[in-house]
């Protein structure tokens, strides 16, 4: 039972042009099957956020967004920072965009609170890494989640150059206020994230941050529809993203 | 054959011991009670036969939970042509008591789903409330 190099070499040598070859008209028959059963759909919806920060920033204090989200999603508050859990948030416009601003910016934005939430990236490094497909992206661009599935690994929080996932520490039932039977609340062990309301979309309203606010500040819409108001914004505006630079594509565009 | 006596004693405490459980029962008058779930009251038809619900409904439950969160539908066609809203809180619970239906029969059974870790009860949130 002995074989030469030469036989083996050549034997390893027609093993992976038949891998090579069998792998090309896997994903050649996998791209014709994904167009056809996804072309009609993805080309109708991309939901996206854009967020014109000096509304936002008009009414100073104000948590409206934050507080219909807690209240939507039964999101639990902690004393402990460390253990906070959290779907929209304030941030200081220098933290939020750490490599946008230079020494000259105007003193407006210096320390200024901007509203963050999952950037629902349309190349979402959360969902590369998950292992048990807890999070994927769906054909609207939402990043969704499945609780269920979740393993609580918190890959995906390492993943996230946002920050935008928070684990549950602690069982999070009695550290809500208002308990609202509409929404499930979480269990211990498990990361949760921004939705972009889809149990609302799914209603046909609009996410509960974008209806709260009281200036308008956010407006919810299609990317994929050029006659959309959210389009219009960004042919209108000159539109920050979050962390570009990392080639996630974030889908919340904000007016500086 | 001189320890007949405590053979048989011995014996007797044995058997007594072993049938304890069955007696104890017995005298609580627990062994012939069934789960007797309340039946909701309001609406007569579920979203499956009643024997398909009573053998199935945790796969019934697995599917809407795929469907709804996984592939977006959120409308279930019953088997008498009737639509429902898949939702173990908007829609089970809107007839069943979860304490008074779900329950009885889990506790009977001694299973522990853990659908309730998340999932709310509608009269546990009024409580909390109220």
């Amino acid at each position: 039972m002995s074989i030469s190099r030469r036989k083996f070499l050549g034997v390893a040598g027609a093993a992976s042009a038949l891998a090579i070859a069998g792998k090309t008209s896997i994903d050649a028959l996998a791209s014709g099957s994904s167009t056809k059963a996804g072309g009609g759909a993805a080309a109708a919806t991309r939901w996206a956020i854009v967020i014109d920060s000096s509304k936002c920033l008009k009414k100073e204090g104000c948590k409206d967004c934050i507080l219909a989200c807690d209240k939507a999603h039964n999101i639990p508050r902690f004393d402990d920072p460390k253990h906070e859990v959290k779907w929209i948030w304030k941030e200081p416009y220098e933290d939020a965009f750490p490599e946008q601003q230079n020494p000259y910016d105007d003193a407006n934005l210096k320390g200024e609170p901007f509203i963050l939430l999952c950037n629902h990236c349309d190349k979402p490094p959360c969902v590369r890494v998950c292992p048990t497909q807890a999070t994927w992206k769906r054909e609207d661009g939402i990043v969704m989640m499945d609780w269920h599935r979740c393993i609580g690994c918190r890959y995906c929080m390492a993943a996230c150059p946002y920050g935008s996932r928070s684990f549950n520490w602690f069982d999070p039932r009695p550290h809500i206020k208002d308990l609202n039977p509409d929404f499930p609340t979480r269990t211990k062990g498990v990361v949760e994230k921004c939705d972009l309301c889809e149990e609302l979309l799914a209603q046909g309203k609009p996410p509960a941050c974008v209806a709260a606010c009281p200036e308008k500040a956010m407006v919810f819409g299609n990317l994929d529809d050029p006659e959309s108001e959210v389009r219009e914004l960004l042919r209108k505006h000159y539109t920050i993203r979050r962390k570009p630079e990392l080639g996630t594509h974030p889908e919340i565009y904000y007016i500086v | 054959m001189r320890d007949r006596g405590m053979i048989i004693a011995g014996l007797l405490v044995f058997l007594a011991l072993v049938t304890f459980p069955v007696w104890y029962d017995l005298a609580a008058g627990t062994t012939s009670k069934g789960p007797d779930p309340k039946l909701p009251t309001q609406e007569k038809d579920c979203v499956a036969p009643v024997e398909y619900m009573r053998t199935s409904h945790m796969d019934l439950l697995m599917t809407w939970r795929q469907d709804v969160v996984r592939e977006g539908m959120r409308d279930y066609v019953a088997f008498d042509g009737k639509t429902y809203t898949m939702g173990l809180t908007k829609t089970c619970l809107k007839c069943h008591d979860k304490k008074e239906f779900c329950d009885r029969c889990h506790n009977y059974a001694g299973v522990t789903p853990y659908c309730w870790e998340c999932h709310v009860d509608p009269k546990l949130a009024q409580r909390s409330k109220g």
